[in-house]
């Protein structure tokens, strides 16, 4: 019975700071956006704001999606999540074939949506599907997980996966293992099992890009070391300039050089150099702030959810944004091996902001389950 | 009850420490960040600062030159440079026909050039301003005009080898054009603009401009008319001796400014790279080679056997040394044996007995050659050097040749001999003239020059090179009795001697003719020649002729002399040289 009156008094929460920084990043992104591509677009397409209304139709579309999803019970998805990650091998397989999978600067990662001109890749969807997998896999077995036999049993679940998306993404295949190794490190209660994964993984990945056999692999460290010396370092290099002709305060808004054509994909990848170029160390130090802040919102979510599904669920879209960020900042600046990663909310990219968008929603909707339970003192009143 | 299954507090604190992980690795990165932005923004920045920026030069006009009295002499012209730039073209047939008819250009040529993918290509060059300004004014997308300045000389091919001309970056290539490059260039000035990745400049972002600043205008020596005058002369004389070359200085001898350098056959400034039809080259000349000898200023570029003007220079190095008076009797019988070879005077039946005076009068060799014995080797090579013979007059031109001239410890008396009268060595002509110049003007060695003074474009005075040209004592060869003796004995070889036909009715004039023989000697060519000089007391103009190879009658006297006697018909009136017998009138 007290439970019960408990529960009715119980503070309907929904996490606006959550909100207010998902709104902010994404009208900071929309102005870098349009800052950046405005000159090429007006060049390639008569319109300088064509990137932008693109980016900003899938954000309007994201952001629909994501005020449905908060408002679902999240817990609906747990049912969802081995159908998820079925869909996900499949369209990600799908992609792989020539003639299905539609190219573009050299690489097969789209597909087409029937009767529209609209585009879609497969991979941003497997990030969302591995988590919800994962959580609803791991929260059906919390106990388990203690086990080192189940935590690889779990990894390997997500190995096929991990091997389609490799075949010709590496870098998102990277993302997809390390949203996955994250979820298992936050169930299981062990910790040296994940230092030897962890040094087994650093060890792995140093062999593999030493190894005097992977020619184009070396080549790609000797890029890093020395971007001036070769053609594929051009983007790197420029990158450089950009963010060392930021200084302190940056040239201003809208007033980088770089952005001119001479940092290849500054829309995408790229897009960070040019807010350092703008905005300086202050604007630059500025946007990996607003991240930490969204990433303390999520650690708060998490360790408030309702249920392990929940927390498991925000731990994901934590692991997936905070790695997303890291490894693009840091292959701006050229601090590690130069890879494909695009800068969450803010890089140009329809179906990255679209999944986005839906992660947020679902965050909201862990959000609005947590329950403050009324301090006890209140309690003796009663 | 679901919320009892996950109070693990290891999830939990999992959870904080992914946060601090991330943290931590975003820490790193702003280290980074500040590394890159801070200590590396001097070298980063400015490798971006090098690929934005392009440096556009503005040429500067180049400085104008004019004669003595302001006649314009080299100019500039604005030309237009056409050309296409291909990504920016909207419709190629338009442009085609557009430039074709505006440029009367073939259209096969024109779309060859504007169908071409390349970043510019240049359509044509030297396009004239009207036509610039009407291809400019359809405002064709793609098509660019750009301005530019070309020499212009106005009158061609007057003193075309002294001028010199200008190459297509507008650098001095030959002659005063190129003696005087720095000078006339001024300094270029740029205009700094960035561009984007393609090249393309961005309109008013951080756009500097440096204005340049034009060349100094140069005022010559020369003077239009006497130039003209002279140049007028040497052409009737070349075709009617159809000689090969003609060359006419005049000069003032008293300060060394060159009023006249005349080149025949000259050739046109305004196309310096063709061959004029006196230059078409002989098989096996390169066209290069024969540009070369089309633009040599002979009057310096070249030397010659001075024959019997050089007498003059003997003549006052034996009066200096007191080694002859006028009065002297010397013998000719039409030859003297010097050692074992016999040397004939140009009369074969001699001149008989004759005094200094009339040796001179007569220009007879053995006179001279028994003069120059008088002298004496060393003296000869004294005087040879005090008269400045042996090094370079330091004329304001490029190119000057030095003299040819025998090594003492080699001179014999056959050689002194062959001095005395002009042969065996050779020297230019504008030595020549500086020479026997100085040796009359009252005995201070001049050095001919041809700039006068230069002015910046607002017409202020920059350089006067009147200072640096002024004579002092130092600049003595001769004295003056020797000078004024010398004054008197060429003004009587003009009014009873072999200069008979450069007299003038009513004005001293002083001269002396020569003949020499080119080498090889078996082809029987000759160079004659004449140099004057009036007021024969007070020299204010010198002229030298040299005629090479005439055909026909070629003793100096005969064809050299009337030559320089129309010249000063024509110039001592304009210098306002009054005739004698006003001047006799006169205080002095």
């Amino acid at each position: 019975m007290a439970r019960r009156q408990k529960k009715k008094r119980q503070i309907k929460y929904f996490d606006y700071s959550l909100l207010f920084i998902i709104i902010f990043l994404i009208c900071f992104g929309l102005v870098m956006l349009y800052s950046t591509s405005a000159y090429d677009a007006q060049l390639t397409f008569k319109d300088p704001a064509h990137y932008l209304k693109r980016q900003g139709f899938a954000f309007g579309l994201g952001l629909a999606g994501m005020f449905v999803i908060s408002q679902i019970d999240y817990r609906v998805w747990k049912k969802f999540g081995n159908l998820a990650y079925i869909v996900a091998i499949v369209l990600c397989t799908l992609v792989l074939i020539p003639g299905i999978g539609i190219e573009h600067n050299y690489s097969r990662r789209w597909l087409g949506i029937p009767n529209s001109s609209l585009e879609f890749q497969p991979s941003e969807f497997a990030k969302l599907a591995v988590i919800v997998f994962l959580a609803a896999m791991i929260s059906k077995i919390p106990k388990k997980m203690a086990k080192f036999v189940n935590v690889l049993k779990v990894m390997g679940f997500i190995l096929p996966l991990f091997a389609v998306i490799a075949y010709n993404n590496l870098s998102t295949a990277i993302i997809v293992m390390g949203i996955g190794v994250a979820m298992i490190f936050v169930a299981s209660p062990k910790y040296l099992q994940f230092i030897l994964i962890g040094l087994a993984g650093a060890g792995g990945i140093a062999l593999f890009l030493v190894l005097p056999s992977a020619g184009y692999r070396s080549e790609r460290i000797q890029m890093w070391f020395h971007p001036e010396d070769y053609a594929k370092g051009y983007q790197t290099l420029q990158g450089l300039y950009a963010i060392g002709s930021g200084g302190l305060f940056g040239k201003g808004l809208g007033n980088s050089m770089q952005k001119l054509g001479f940092v290849p994909e500054a829309p995408n990848d790229m897009i960070f150099s040019i807010i350092c170029e703008e905005l300086g160390l202050f604007g630059a130090i500025c946007v990996i702030l607003l991240f930490l802040l969204l990433m303390w919102r999520f650690m708060v979510i998490a360790n408030n959810a309702r249920d392990l599904f929940g927390a498991l669920l925000v731990t994901g879209i934590l692991a997936h944004i905070a790695i997303q960020v890291v490894l693009n900042i840091a292959v701006v600046t050229n601090s590690i091996p130069n890879t494909g990663v695009t800068l969450p909310f803010i890089s140009y990219g329809g179906t990255s902001v679209v999944f986005l968008m839906a992660e947020m929603g679902l965050a909201l909707s862990v959000s609005r389950g947590i329950q403050f339970e009324p301090d006890t003192s209140e309690i003796a009143y009663d | 009850m679901e919320r009892e299954e996950w109070t693990k507090v290891h999830n939990r604190k999992k959870i904080v420490l992914m946060f601090f992980i991330v943290a931590l690795l975003m820490c790193l990165l702003v280290g980074r960040l500040v590394y890159l932005m801070i200590w590396g923004s001097v070298y980063y920045g400015g490798k971006a600062q090098e690929i934005h920026e392009r440096e556009r030069p503005i040429k500067a006009a180049r400085g104008n030159i004019y004669d003595r009295n302001g006649v314009l002499l080299a100019s500039n012209r604005t030309v237009c440079t056409i050309s296409v730039i291909h990504s920016q073209i909207e419709d190629e047939e338009q442009v085609i026909k557009a430039l074709s008819s505006a440029l009367q250009m073939d259209e096969s040529e024109v779309r060859k050039r504007v169908e071409k993918v390349s970043s510019m290509e240049r359509i044509r060059s030297n396009v004239d301003i009207e036509t610039g300004d009407k291809i400019r004014d359809m405002g064709l997308p793609g098509v660019k005009v750009d301005e530019d300045y070309k020499r212009y000389y106005p009158y061609g091919s007057l003193a075309s080898k002294v001028l010199g001309f200008t190459g297509g970056d507008n650098q001095g290539i030959v002659g005063l054009e190129v003696k005087y490059d720095e000078l006339l260039q001024g300094e270029p000035g740029k205009i700094l603009t960035l561009t984007d990745a393609r090249g393309i400049e961005i309109e008013g972002v951080g756009e500097s401009r440096k204005e340049p600043v034009n060349g100094d205008d140069l005022y010559l020596t020369l003077d239009y008319n006497i130039q003209t005058y002279a140049m007028q002369a040497a052409e009737k004389v070349m075709e009617q001796k159809s000689a090969d070359s003609v060359e006419i200085i005049v000069m003032n001898p008293s300060n060394g400014e060159v009023y006249a350098m005349v080149n025949v056959p000259e050739f046109d400034l305004n196309h310096p790279f063709t061959l004029t039809e006196a230059y078409e080259p002989e098989a096996g000349v390169s066209e290069m080679d024969a540009l070369n000898t089309m633009w040599r200023n002979k009057c310096l570029n070249d030397t010659y056997e001075p024959g019997s003007i050089f007498k003059i220079i003997t003549a006052s190095a034996a009066l200096e040394e007191g080694v002859v008076s006028v009065d002297d009797t010397f013998y000719c019988p039409g030859y003297i044996t010097v050692e074992d070879r016999r040397i004939r005077c140009h009369k074969v039946t001699g001149h008989g007995s004759e005094t200094f005076v009339q040796g001179l009068q007569n220009s007879c060799n053995p006179v001279f050659i028994a003069v120059g014995q008088r002298i004496g080797v060393e003296n000869y090579f004294k005087y040879f050097r005090q008269f400045g013979l042996n090094r370079l007059t330091n004329i304001d031109l490029p190119g000057e040749a030095g003299t040819i001239m025998h090594a003492k410890e080699n001179v014999g008396p056959v050689e002194l001999a062959t001095i005395s009268f002009g042969q065996s060595f050779q020297i230019t002509p504008i030595k020549l003239a500086t020479t026997a110049g100085s040796l009359v003007n009252g005995g201070l060695l001049v050095t001919p020059h041809l700039a006068l003074e230069a002015r910046d474009a607002d017409g202020t005075l920059v350089k006067d090179f009147r200072e640096a040209y002024q004579l002092s004592e130092d600049d003595r060869i001769v004295s003056e009795d020797t000078s004024k003796l010398m004054q008197e004995l060429l003004e009587s070889v003009v009014t009873e001697g072999g200069g008979k036909r450069a007299y003038i009715e009513g004005y001293s004039i002083g001269g002396k003719t020569a003949t020499s023989q080119t080498l090889p000697r078996s082809a029987h060519k000759y160079i004659s020649s004449f140099i004057g000089f009036a007021p024969a007391d007070d020299p204010q103009v010198l002229v030298l002729v040299v005629i090479h190879d005439p055909q026909g009658i070629y003793y100096g006297g005969t064809i050299a002399a009337p030559v320089a006697r129309d010249i000063f018909a024509d110039i001592l009136p304009y210098l306002n040289i009054a005739p004698c017998t006003e001047k006799e009138n006169n205080v002095y």
